[in-house]
């Protein structure tokens, strides 16, 4: 039976816009979506996006202060994985513009490759933002399944 | 972060461990900037045999250091980058620099 896709599991975390948590958070990613039985460079490439969506969270969402971070997660039976990265931070003045490859406002140190990185590295990303309000990111990759369940 | 420095005829090696994003940058950012600062080293090898995950904050992180020994008349040089952290190298377009 086909009807609405419903998530085969789902995750929730919540962290403060502390640096400390870059990695932390990219590997909780990591281990709940080893679940799907990606290969090493699948799972690398998620964890390389989710990186670049939390730093941003840090680093431009909550500039001077520290907020929270919302990350959420789902796997689906079709070998899908779907992130979702948000801040009420800040928030993007133009998307479109944020979006393009070298474009930074963050300073010489920033390579302005972020969402760039989000973008090769997954199948899909949509950004959703509201200055004063907050950033959305989510990012969508499909594993290769090499097996399949069927229960 | 663990860092191990090496110098020798003007030619600094600095072997990166670890994982590398914007929270690990800032303290190897410091510790290369110091020796680069005291020794200003003809030739800058940043090697990445030791990296195990890199996001584009790495890619900063070379390019500050790439235009600190410029300033001066040194070159960068990225040695052994693992498949992972060529990628990131590549899309940043970093193969027309010659650091590679
Ligand atoms: N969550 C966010 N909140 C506010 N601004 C953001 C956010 N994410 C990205 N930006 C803006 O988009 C720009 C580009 O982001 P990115 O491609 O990751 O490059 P970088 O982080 O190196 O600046 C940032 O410099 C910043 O101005
Ligand atoms: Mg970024």
């Amino acid at each position: 039976m086909r009807g609405k896709v419903i998530p085969q599991n789902e995750m929730k975390l919540v962290i403060p816009s502390r640096s400390a948590n870059e990695s932390f958070a990219r590997a909780a990613v990591a281990a709940f979506m080893s679940q799907l039985d990606p290969t090493v460079e699948e799972m690398t490439d998620i964890k390389t996006a989710v990186s670049e969506a939390v730093t941003n969270c840090i680093v431009h969402a909550y500039r001077d202060t520290i907020g929270k971070i919302w990350i959420d997660a789902a796997i689906y039976d079709d070998g899908r994985i779907v992130v979702q990265i948000k801040d009420k931070g800040c928030g993007i003045p133009d998307v479109a513009q944020a979006r393009q490859p070298l474009f930074t406002t963050g300073g010489s140190e920033r390579a302005g490759l972020g969402f760039a990185v989000m973008e090769s590295f997954t199948d899909r990303m949509t950004v959703r933002s509201a200055v004063g309000k907050g950033t959305t990111v989510t990012l969508e990759k499909r594993v290769a399944q090499r097996y399949r369940h069927d229960s | 972060m663990p860092v191990i420095l090496e110098s020798s005829d003007g030619e600094l090696t600095v072997l990166i461990q670890g994982e590398i994003d914007h929270h690990t940058a800032a303290a190897l950012r410091e510790e290369i900037d110091r020796a680069v600062d005291s020794l200003k080293p003809e030739v800058l090898a940043l090697d990445f045999s030791g990296v195990g995950f890199m996001d584009s904050s790495g890619i900063g992180l070379i390019m500050g250091r790439f235009q600190n020994v410029r300033a001066y008349g040194g070159t960068l040089r990225v040695v052994n980058p693992p498949p992972m952290v060529a990628r990131m190298m590549r899309l940043a377009g970093m193969g027309r620099l010659g650091v590679l």
